[in-house]
Order: C-alpha cells, then structure tokens, then sequence
C-alpha cells in the first residue's frame, strides 16, 4: 500500500515544466536517432509491410470486398496507425527504459537544470514524432500502391499524433514500473498485440461477438484506425471528429502519470 | 582556505553548502543521521567513509535529486528543493557511475550537455574546445563514446561538468576503477581547477584521494560524522606521524605495549599484525626490537612507514574502509 502510493506521489501537483528545456531533451534524442536511424528504419517498417503483402495480396484474393472496399484498401490504412503504434511503443518501453537504467541518461539530465518533469516529456515528444515519422512513411508506401483516395490525406496527421502521445504515455508508465527488459514482453502480449488485432485493422469490429464488441471501444488504436481510414480512402464526416476527442480526453487524463511515475522510480 | 582547524587563525568563509541536522531516511534505513556541515567557497571538502556511510545520499541531496527528510540544507545560500533550477545551473556534478552518451561522438556529448544549460551554440562551442584541452581529450573529440577506455570515460565525465564553469563541482568517487595512472591524472586536473578557484565536494574510500586533494575533511560513519579535520591534523591527534607494524602474537602484544611507554601515542590490532603510532617512530622500533629480543618474542615482520588516514580510520572506528556496511541501494538498476 505504502509502495503504490509512492508510485503515484505528487500526482495532483503541478509538473515542472520548462518548453526550451523539454525540446533539449527531445533534440538529444533526435541526435542519437540520426546516428542511426538508417537501421532502426529498415526494421520497424519491414513488420506491417510484410503484413501488407501477406494479408492484403495473399488474404485479399480471397476476400472480394469488405464494407465495398478491396481487402488492400480496407487493411492499409489500419496499418498506418499500427506502424506508428509499433514505432512509438518500441522506443518508449526497450528506448526509454535503456536510457533511464542501463545508460542512466536521465540522471545526467537531472543533475543540469533539466528537471524530470522535463526529461519525461521530452521523451513523450520524442515517441509521438517517431510515430508520426513511421507512420508518414507508411502512408507513402501506401500511396505508392495507389491506395491513397482522398485529398484530405494529409490531416492523418493529426490521429496520428494523437495516438502516439497516447502510445507514448501508456508505455511510459509501463517502463516506470519495468523491473527488467522481460518484462515487456508481457506489455506486448496483453496489450499491443490484442490491440493489433482487434483493433478493426483487419477485419470490421462487428464481426466480434455481441458481448465483447465493445472491447475495442476502449482501445486507441481503434479510433485511431476509425478516423485514419475516412481521410486516407474518402467519406471523412463530422462524426469522425469523436474519435479525435476520444484520444485528446485520453491524453488530457493520463499525461501526468509517466511524469510521476518516472520520477517517483528515479528519485527517492 | 578559510579555517585552520584547531589554530586561532580564523579567516571569513563564504558559505557554499550549509547543511544543519540533515537526515535522509528511506523505507526502513537511515543514510545520513543529523548531519552538520558547512564548506566554503574555494576549498577542497572532503567526505570519506566506507560503502553506506552516506556519501552518495549527501551528494544526492546537496544537488537537488534527492529530497531532503528532515533538516536543513542550503546551497550557494538558497533552499535546494525550492530553487532547483537555479541550484543546478551553477552545479557540475561528477557522478560515481558514468552516464555519458554512448553512441554520440566526445564533442557532441559536450554539446549536447551544454544544451540542458542552454548555453548558446557559440559559446558551448568554445567552452567545449578549452575541456578537451584542459582534459587532454582533443585527439579524441570525433571518437564515438561507447569505444573509449574507462579512464578517458571518466575524463570526458569530468569535462562535462566543466561546461556550465560551475561554482561547486561535486565529485561522487572520481576515480573508483581507475588504474593508478589515470588516477594521478585526475587528481592533477581537481587540482588545477582548485587553484583557479572553484570549490570542490568529494567523495572518495581513497584515503590517499583525500589526503591528496581535500583541504578539510570529515570521515563518515553510518549518516554521522565521527571526525573532521584536515588530513594532517587527523593523523597528528589521532596516531602521530608514523606507524609502526609488527607481525606478533596476540599473547605477546601486551608485553610490547607496554614497554613502549611514553613513545606510544595509540595501538591497534588488526588479525595477524599489531600496529603501534608514535611520533617518534625510530626510537620505537629501536626499543620494542631490543625488548622483543630480551623477551624471545618472535617478530615475523617489522615495518614502519608513515601514518595515512586508513590508521585514523581503523582506529576510530575498528573497521576498515572497504569491507564497510552493504551500500544502501536506490533501486534494482541504480546504485546509490
């Protein structure tokens, strides 16, 4: 009990904040990321390609149409969003946990006037522009295949940052809580993959069973996927906008547990 | 120097950190019990003491990471806690472990550090060219962190924390791990910077560190001080100037304690040895080697040498300084 309420200490304050400060910190990660961000590309961005070509060409002769759409047309651009989820969720569970303990990053910002309000945030600015970034890529490459319909295109943008602040925060508190690399493999079991997969990527919701239909409800990836999938394919309505509010009231109720979970492991 | 411990010679001291009756509890343990001190501005201060005798815990605190349970700690005149930033800003903290940037080059990790200050690109250009002189790292500047070797690691850690020329450096054991070289390099650069006028918190188990470097120092004992002082007073009042090791019995020790009378300024037994301080150290050795011999007592070896902090250490407490308490840790992956 003593423990928990450790964890969440200082939860109702406000957080130390300075903008310059939590951009340094961002920049620094923006730095080791352009040593090497040629492998770290490849890499995340090969998954849903794969996934691009096995479901939507081997699957999809299968599937003659899906809510009216080509099977490729309905998958692409759900896996948009999973691209960004996957890239964001990766550098900030196995990236931001190597930086806190094995590299000790933190503690070196810590000890300047950065303080770790400013270190967690810079890392939440860092996960939402890496998702972003994959999930831009993978827009193109969809585009390429000639997927890509409507000219409000580019308002992805905006789920997908969103979504990625979101990833950001909740892999975050995971890594606050993290008592070794392992352990992630439990946040992708019970979270990211279920998530993937039921997320209306592949398949409409309302193919779930009555009782559980809500499920995805409570996911971000489904709203993001709901809201990404009008603006790449066409027929955007104002309903969609719900989506969006769904990830903003997200963000807006949980952004201050990473800040005091992180500080709360580090400092004692 | 602002205080000549013991003298009458008084000169002001600017105080840089004032600590009154600091405590710093965790869970169940202690690691720093009422702690007072101050040390001023310019000097070389010292805190020694084993494993868990709560260093790292001060040092944590005087830099503003870790919070203050009871007491009173004051930097460069303000409250940590309440003026962290402004603290920090005129800080250089050398951790105990290095946490520099591995995958970015010696200079880049200069740079980007400078940022955290926001020190302008200009500027943290320059400051960053004079560490890598001072530091004897300008060969290096292009050399990607994650292939140095530990003691141009450690340099490069120091440097850092020249980047904002800060006030109060804080030294949580410098040169832990590093071959003797690199540590005599080391120290040559604490002591330069000394000279030009910053002062210096270090924390060190190396008793030859502290007598090298501090100016004054108090030895740490489970969160208390058990002594202060500079080093040369600490060994003068406590074990004289040299010390005189003896391998005997310990059925035989007595006898030749006794007959080093007025010579003897205190005695210590440590497993296969009988150390006996004095500041007259030839006269001694030439009496108990007379009297050993009168006796038969059987002396397997015989060295005098001078006395160093380790025999204040050991006499005060009857510990040695490295098989100290289990340090206190502060988490799975941090050490404290």
């Amino acid at each position: 009990m003593a423990k928990t309420s450790r964890l969440f200490k200082g939860l109702f304050t406000w957080p130390e904040l300075s903008p310059v400060l939590i951009w340094k910190v961002f920049y620094r990660n923006l730095l080791v990321f352009r040593k090497t961000w040629k492998a770290q590309l490849m890499f995340n961005f090969l998954e849903p390609l794969l996934y691009l070509w096995a479901m939507g060409f081997g699957l999809g002769a299968y599937v003659t149409q899906i809510q009216g759409l080509s099977y490729l047309s309905f998958l692409a651009p759900g896996l948009i969003a999973s691209s960004a989820m996957f890239s964001t969720t990766y550098e900030e569970t196995y990236g931001s946990y190597t930086r806190m303990s094995f590299q000790k990053t933190f503690h070196a910002m810590a000890a300047t006037p950065v303080s770790m309000d400013d270190v967690v945030m810079g890392e939440i600015l860092y996960g939402t522009f890496k998702g972003v970034l994959y999930g831009t890529v993978f827009l193109l490459v969809v585009g390429l295949f000639g997927i890509v319909q409507s000219p409000l295109f580019f308002l992805i943008l905006i789920p997908l940052a969103l979504m990625s602040v979101v990833f950001s925060i909740m892999s975050l508190i995971w890594t606050s809580v993290a008592p070794n690399y392992d352990s992630f493999g439990y946040f992708f079991t019970i979270f990211i993959s279920p998530m993937f997969l039921f997320s209306g990527i592949f398949f409409p919701i309302d193919n779930l069973p009555q009782g559980i239909r809500f499920l995805p409800w409570l996911t971000p990836l489904y709203h993001a996927v709901q809201v990404i999938r009008p603006m790449v394919l066409g027929g955007l309505k104002l309903a969609s906008m719900g989506h969006l509010l769904w990830l903003a009231i997200f963000i807006v109720l949980t952004i201050r547990l990473p800040l005091v979970m992180v500080k709360n492991r580090l400092v004692q | 120097m602002c205080t000549e411990m013991g003298n009458k010679m008084v000169i002001a001291c600017e105080k840089v950190i004032e600590a009154t009756e600091l405590v710093k509890r965790f869970d169940k343990f202690e690691a720093v019990s009422g702690l007072t001190l101050s040390v001023c501005r310019g000097e070389c201060f010292g805190l020694l003491g084993p494993n868990g005798a709560g260093k790292t815990s001060f040092v944590r605190m005087v830099q503003g990471f870790s919070p203050v349970s009871a007491g009173r700690l004051e930097v460069f005149g303000m409250d940590v806690t309440r003026h962290s930033r402004e603290v920090k800003a005129k800080l250089g903290v050398v951790p105990q472990e290095d946490n520099l940037d591995p995958d970015l080059s010696v200079f880049d990790n200069l740079l980007v550090y400078a940022g955290y200050f926001r020190i302008d690109k200009h500027t943290a250009r320059q400051r960053a060219e004079e560490i890598l002189e001072f530091m004897e790292l300008r060969e290096k500047s292009g050399e990607v962190v994650e292939h140095l070797s530990g003691g141009l690691k450690r340099r490069l850690t120091i440097g850092r924390a020249l980047i904002n020329q800060p006030e109060l450096l804080l030294l949580d054991e410098p040169t832990t791990g590093l071959d003797p070289y690199a540590r005599h390099q080391v120290w040559g650069r604490l002591r330069k910077l000394k000279e030009s006028g910053t002062t210096l918190l270090l924390t060190t188990h190396y008793l030859e560190e502290a007598s090298q470097l501090c100016d004054r120092l108090v030895i740490l004992h489970r969160g208390q001080i058990l002594e202060q002082g500079t080093p040369v007073d600490l060994i003068e009042s406590h074990v004289g100037a040299e010390a005189l090791e003896l391998g005997v019995k310990p059925e035989d020790s007595q006898a030749l304690i006794e007959c080093a009378g007025e010579l003897l300024k205190a005695e210590h037994r440590l497993e296969e040895s009988l150390i006996l301080f004095s500041d007259q150290g030839r006269r001694l050795e030439e009496r108990i080697a007379a009297e050993a011999q009168r006796l038969g007592i059987a002396l397997s070896y015989r060295r005098l040498r001078p006395a160093n902090l380790e025999d204040v250490f050991l006499k005060l407490t009857g510990e040695t300084l490295k098989e100290g308490v289990e340090e206190h840790t502060w988490e799975g992956d941090s050490h404290g």
